[in-house]
């Protein structure tokens, strides 16, 4: 039996603890979205879900850190971002991935939003431990 | 520290963003504008987008606040320029940016504001509309 796996090609990674941090991490992103050919819209999909991600972790962890992957399965390249933080953790994962629900002062648009904008979204949460969210975007997907 | 200079013709105000907003940046200029135009009574802000390569839901509710805060101080918003790929994933973000004009460019951009406020100066149209209801 064949299944096509997926395999990671470089590793890349980066702390976020500032708001000022956010640009330069957004430019290291669209570097490697460039690097495997990846078209203009599906770049700025990708760092615009960067973005909303990295805002949240600065606005409800304090921060953490991010792991940028090229990664390829059978003839697909895409870019893997994982987003892990060490903060109070989402008590209400479905709440939370719900259109306009929010509990800081946002529109609520952030995780359903950021759904929408890429091929893979996974999060994972431990109330007073943290939280995880892995996105991926195929660079024709 | 960084800021992003407001330019003053006429009854508008011009701003046009050249860098990557980060948050206190964006913030910055909300305040700045929506204060210029309580000191300058201008009638239209032109905001200019067309170097911004990302808009995200943050960015997207301090354009919407300025055009809100704007109007309240009885002036119109256009934002002008927006990079197709930007309209693109503002649109499947689910933001919809309501109660804000946008144009295509500076010059349509201008043209409309121009419009809005020959409308607002000849108030007479509605007036006749007022009295035709009334029968």
């Amino acid at each position: 039996m064949m299944t096509t796996q997926l395999v990671t090609l470089t590793k890349d990674r980066m702390v976020v603890k500032l708001e000022q941090d956010v640009v330069p991490f957004r430019n290291r992103v669209k570097e490697h979205a460039t690097k495997i050919g990846m078209g203009l819209v599906n770049q700025t999909k990708l760092i615009t879900a960067a973005s909303e991600l990295s805002r949240n972790m600065l606005r409800y962890a304090g921060g953490g850190e991010v792991l940028i992957e090229v990664v390829s399965k059978g003839r697909e390249n895409g870019i893997r971002l994982t987003f892990s933080d060490k903060g109070p953790g989402i008590e209400d994962i479905k709440k939370a991935m719900q259109d306009g629900y929010s509990t800081g002062k946002s529109l609520g648009l952030g995780l359903p939003g950021t759904k929408r904008l890429v091929s893979e979204f996974d999060i994972k949460s431990v109330p007073n431990q943290g939280t995880t969210v892995i996105i991926l975007k195929w660079k024709n997907g | 520290m960084e800021k992003i200079p407001i330019l003053r013709m006429g009854h508008f105000l011009l701003v046009t963003i050249q860098v990557d907003l980060y948050d206190r940046l964006a913030v910055n200029l909300e305040a700045d504008l929506v204060q210029m135009v309580n000191k300058t009574g201008a009638r239209g802000v032109l905001i200019d987008i067309s170097a911004v390569s990302i808009v995200d839901s943050f960015m997207g509710r301090i354009i919407g606040n300025i055009a809100n805060m704007s109007k309240i101080l009885d002036a119109e918003t256009v934002v002008v320029g927006m990079q197709p790929a930007v309209a693109i994933t503002l649109v499947e973000l689910g933001l919809p940016l309501q109660g804000v004009f946008t144009a295509l460019n500076v010059e349509r951009g201008m043209e409309l504001l121009r419009n809005r406020i020959d409308l607002d100066l000849n108030p007479e149209d509605d007036d006749d509309d007022a009295i035709s209801d009334a029968d």
